[in-house]
């Protein structure tokens, strides 16, 4: 009777289970098979696993481009600077926010800084055009009112480096501040307290007690953007420099190629390839990052 | 020792309350340059261009809105749409995953968790994910393309599951088991009720991203009726941005009247609008969910 009972049990448990699993099997597990095709001369009526094979030609066409190590060089160089840079201003941020004695200041300050977190990339895109735009951009609202000359930041490459990552900090410092907030929170206020009798000031507060008691938040979150660190964020880089070729030279990251590729070009061949080898690469990384910090200290294996 | 205190406080303060200050007006100052965009007069921001309050208050833009304003409907009852049914269909299959995997006597549940978060590991990635939507699934130009791909994802049942096996003893649910309850029964009866701050926390961060979603769109939609809020702004968005080039470069164009500026902006206004009057309501929602997120993630 039992028996009975607990199959019954699982075949309920089972069916609750079965549309998540479903849905990672066609989501998911099928897109993975379907990277065969970056070894595929790819046409529509054959379908994925139907059409004909070609070796490795769609990776030597992409490498013959050229242009996949710029992307590829771009990918990394832009998450290395997103990392320092965010986790700098985030932990600042917090440290800040939970030290200052004006509580309603507190308030108001969180509530902005997180703000940016709900905007879509396409008001984003909004922003930035109407901060930069030749004709009635803010910027050159501003330079024109004190006598200066309007600039084009649109034929200017260089500078979109740093409007991209000042975009990516703005956008997701106060997420990541938030994070930092609970674990300074969590500290035990009477270590505090017995520095402050001390004669420890805030500062020296702050870098023998909070920072070093949040190393462990750091290097978690550290660890976490280290494991996507071969991925572009499609979305920003898409939108805050509106797609504009002009720019590719130092704003196209390998999403936004393949992306490109897939949809522009229509080239599915190169484009596959060129994500496969995305995958693979942010595969290979995330699981050294991992064996390695599990080898050192396991707490802060990611999985 | 006291004055060597205060003195190191008062730096203290200078620093923080600058760098705060600073960043948060970062933050506020485009919505204020959005806002004041939409009700100033076309002819103020031609000539003085944008500024943070209007040289010239003008409800124009509005009104050119709503005196034409099918399309944005139409795009508007896209996107409560398919946010509300994603959402809930989302929440409900995610809520049935986490529950059985939280069961102790559920078999293979943690091969199953594993199965689950393999895929966050290594990615198909998006080429053949859009063969599969158009080619194989065949739903270009439909409803469902813009709901699928966001419909789940593994860290919101991972979430779930900790904080359902952390928040309900396995006690209640074993004692109801005894009284005779079904699995679903006890899902839904009493999981369900007992988590709904969980249940309120990741329906919100999955409502925000089928509202602020484009990018779906992009790929698999181009019938005028299915375009959705925030494809509908970036595609105005960007048709102005092409024709002033086209204008500036042929000047036989200029019959051409790009749409307006202060149109521009009501637009984004109308589309960030919800967001920005339910923003302090949802606020502190987010923030537990980012915190939960990130002692379990």
């Amino acid at each position: 009777m039992r028996g009975k009972g607990y199959k019954k049990r699982n075949r309920v448990l089972f069916l609750m289970l079965l549309p998540a699993v479903l849905y990672f099997i066609i989501f998911a597990y099928i897109p993975m098979t379907g990277t065969v095709l970056a070894f595929k001369n790819y046409n529509y009526i054959d379908g994925i696993y139907g059409s004909p094979w070609n070796g490795f030609k769609n990776f030597k066409f992409l490498f013959n481009g050229g242009k996949i190590f710029r992307v590829a060089f771009n990918t990394f160089a832009y998450n290395i600077v997103f990392i320092a840079v965010n986790q700098t201003l985030q932990v600042i941020t917090a440290v800040l926010l939970t030290e200052i004695a004006a509580k309603r200041f507190r308030k108001i300050s969180q509530s902005a800084i997180l703000l940016p977190y709900f905007i879509s990339w396409v008001i984003v895109g909004g922003f930035i055009y109407n901060l930069f735009n030749y004709e009635y951009g803010s910027v050159n609202n501003f330079l024109q009112a004190l006598g200066k000359a309007p600039v084009d930041m649109y034929s200017n490459i260089g500078a979109w480096k740093y409007i991209l990552v000042l975009v990516n900090a703005w956008k997701w410092v106060g997420y990541g501040s938030v994070i930092y907030l609970a674990a300074i929170t969590g500290i035990d206020k009477e270590i505090y307290e017995a520095a402050a009798i001390e004669g420890a000031g805030k500062f020296r507060q702050i870098f023998s007690i909070t920072l070093p008691l949040i190393v462990p938040q750091i290097i978690t979150l550290v660890l976490l953007d280290v494991g996507r660190i071969f991925k572009g964020d499609f979305q920003m880089f898409y939108q805050v420099t509106g797609n504009n070729p002009l720019l590719y030279e130092t704003t196209d990251v390998i999403d936004t190629f393949v992306v490109r590729s897939l949809l522009q070009l229509q080239d599915v061949g190169m484009s596959s390839a060129a994500g496969l080898m995305q995958s693979v690469i942010n595969f290979v990384i995330l699981i050294s990052v991992n064996a390695v910090v599990k080898h050192f200290q396991s707490d802060y294996a990611l999985f | 020792m006291h004055y060597k205190l205060s003195k190191d406080r008062v730096v203290f303060s200078i620093i923080a309350y600058s760098f705060l200050t600073i960043f948060t007006l970062c933050c506020i100052l485009p919505f204020g340059f959005v806002i004041s965009g939409a009700f100033s007069s076309e002819q103020s921001i031609l000539e003085y261009g944008y500024s943070l309050l209007p040289h010239q208050f003008s409800t124009a833009a509005f009104r050119t809105i709503l005196a034409a304003p099918g399309d944005i409907l139409n795009a508007y009852g896209v996107t409560i749409f398919v946010t509300a049914a994603g959402t809930l269909t989302g929440l409900l299959i995610t809520a049935m995953a986490a529950y059985v995997l939280g069961r102790k006597c559920f078999p293979h549940r943690n091969a199953v968790a594993f199965f689950f978060y393999f895929t966050t590991i290594f990615e198909g990635g998006i080429v053949p994910k859009y063969i599969l939507m158009i080619r194989y699934l065949g739903i270009k130009n439909n409803l469902l393309a813009l709901i699928l791909p966001l419909l789940i994802n593994v860290f919101y049942i991972i979430i779930m599951r900790s904080t359902i096996s952390a928040s309900i003893p396995d006690s209640l649910i074993e004692s109801a088991e005894i009284d005779g309850a079904g699995e679903f029964q006890i899902f839904r009866k009493i999981v369900m009720p007992l988590s709904k701050p969980i249940l309120a926390t990741v329906g919100l961060f999955m409502a925000l991203e089928y509202w602020n979603d484009w990018f779906n769109a992009m790929l698999y939609v181009d019938k005028k009726s299915l375009i959705p809020l925030q494809y509908y702004l970036y595609k105005m968005l960007s048709q102005i941005t092409m024709l002033r080039e086209l204008v500036s470069k042929v000047p036989q164009l200029t019959v051409v009247t790009p749409p307006e500026e202060s149109f521009k902006m009501a637009m984004t206004l109308v589309t960030i609008g919800p967001i920005l009057i339910l923003y302090p309501f949802v606020q502190k929602y987010f923030v537990s969910g980012i915190m939960v997120g990130a002692v379990k993630g």
